[in-house]
């Protein structure tokens, strides 16, 4: 038992590290606020741009998605990282975590809020097009708050699983909590700057978790008025 | 008074692929006049309802709506045509996100630009014709279909249409909900609003339409006074379809 928490839980070496893990932590929220920002933004946009059924349009919106959900993010991370600067691109850590995890939400939310739509009566479209709101007005104030009320459980989820991609960071040195941890342990030797990076994903993804609880449980509830 | 029909239906084709819906089809309004249109389901008296605002594009023909030709004209003057186009429709679609008095002000305030306060004092005031003042904070999942389909009127109304065009507006009801929505739209005619009402419900007809259109295949069979198509139809199809309703 003394031997397992020198191992995990050595309050020296916890005492030494917690500034490098809190740092990270601080990184991850930035990154992972960027990320479901600009990730649900541009993916709610696609979503609506996909509602005008222009042809070539969609077909870039749905080859978008469906490239970016089939890729694994590490892969893309990888690629931008070590890959374009022999083209004369070179992008910085963060930058391209946020591009990727961004890209990658933007796809998933995209599917997400485009199965809102086509989930919605099109009588709601002709009720709002014959009073002569016009397709566009209908679509921001009849079809939209409709979409994204049916769109918040699996969108939940789905950021959730994205932003706790941020530890993928580490692979290209992003000092996020994964990385602050990896090089606090090959410092000290003691597994416990990985055990205090545990704690500190659950102290930022248990609140989400719980959020995600209660969204399903409202609409749960609506759907069994 | 102008003698102008308020709604005038010229060579009126509607074609989906193959299928010609509607041939031909011509009918004018009068103003403040309640034309009732019946026929077996798939004659085409919905399409040709939906033709009137362009819900549903027309292949062919021409929509004159008080003079004005709305087949013709840029996307901004079909959507003021269509705020003078009232339409109720068999599923109410009602925007189940809001309140009913945001229901009913939404287009007011959006489309014709009317400010909040004025939006809402029209809204009330409608609401009150329909007889669901008292619901105004309600939300539509609150009501019954007959108030649903009462609030969708005013939502109509709020908007001072020309014309309001009814399809099936009873057809989705209970049948103990029927008279509530019916007697709405009698108060309707009898304060000189235009309407053309495709529904099945006879007795409302033959009390309250001027005239009733009997359609047939895509084309108009025979018109007349209700008396006339009720009591003495001319075509064998017409006698047809009524023998068959009545059973």
């Amino acid at each position: 038992m003394q031997n397992f928490l020198q191992t995990f839980f050595n309050t020296k070496v916890m005492a030494q590290y917690l500034p490098d893990i809190l740092s990270g932590m601080l990184v991850a929220i930035w990154i992972g606020l960027a990320v479901v920002v600009a990730g649900i933004a541009g993916g709610l946009a696609l979503a609506c741009l996909r509602t005008y059924r222009i042809r070539a349009c969609n077909v870039f919106i749905i080859c978008f998605a469906d490239i970016f959900r089939a890729l694994p993010p590490l892969v893309l991370i990888l690629l931008l990282y070590f890959g374009l600067p022999g083209a004369g691109i070179r992008l910085s850590g963060p930058m391209v975590l946020f591009i990727v995890l961004a890209l990658t939400l933007a796809a998933f939310a995209e599917e997400i809020f485009w199965a809102g739509f086509a989930s919605i009566e099109k009588g709601q479209w002709e009720a709002g097009i014959s009073t002569g709101l016009g397709f566009s007005r209908t679509l921001i104030y009849v079809a939209l708050p409709q979409a994204v009320r049916l769109a918040m459980p699996p969108l939940v989820n789905r950021v959730l699983a994205i932003t706790k991609m941020t530890a993928l960071g580490s692979v290209i040195g992003v000092s996020e909590i994964l990385s602050a941890a990896t090089t606090a342990q090959s410092f000290s030797g003691s597994a416990t700057p990985l055990s205090m990076a545990a704690i500190a994903y659950l102290i930022l993804f248990l609140p989400l978790v719980f959020v995600a609880r209660m969204v399903e449980r409202r609409q749960d509830m609506r759907r069994g008025r | 008074m102008n003698n102008r029909p308020m709604l005038e239906i010229v060579s009126l084709q509607k074609r989906f692929g193959e299928n010609l819906i509607l041939r031909d089809i011509n009918l004018k309004v009068a103003r403040g006049e309640l034309v009732f249109i019946i026929g077996p389901s798939g004659s085409g008296k919905s399409t040709m309802l939906r033709c009137c605002n362009r819900l549903e594009e027309p292949s062919e023909g021409d929509i004159i709506l008080d003079g004005r030709n709305i087949m013709s004209g840029t996307s901004r003057d079909l959507d003021q045509m269509r705020l003078k186009v009232g339409m109720v429709f068999q599923g109410f679609h009602l925007y189940p996100h809001m309140s009913v008095l945001k229901n009913v002000t939404l287009a007011q305030r959006k489309a014709l630009g009317r400010s909040a306060d004025e939006a809402n004092a029209r809204a009330m005031d409608m609401l009150d014709r329909v007889g669901l003042a008292e619901k105004a904070n309600a939300m539509p999942s609150e009501l019954s279909g007959g108030q649903q389909q009462r609030v969708a009127i005013a939502r109509s109304l709020a908007l001072d249409p020309l014309v309001m065009l009814f399809d099936e507006p009873t057809s989705a009801l209970d049948p103990e909900l029927v008279g509530s929505v019916l007697a709405v739209m009698k108060d309707l005619k009898s304060k000189g609003m235009t309407m053309l009402v495709v529904s099945h419900e006879m007795e409302f007809a033959r009390e309250t339409a001027d005239r009733v259109v009997f359609m047939d295949g895509g084309v108009i069979v025979e018109e007349g006074a209700p008396e006339e198509i009720f009591g003495a139809p001319k075509a064998d199809r017409t006698r047809a379809f009524l023998s068959r309703v009545r059973r």
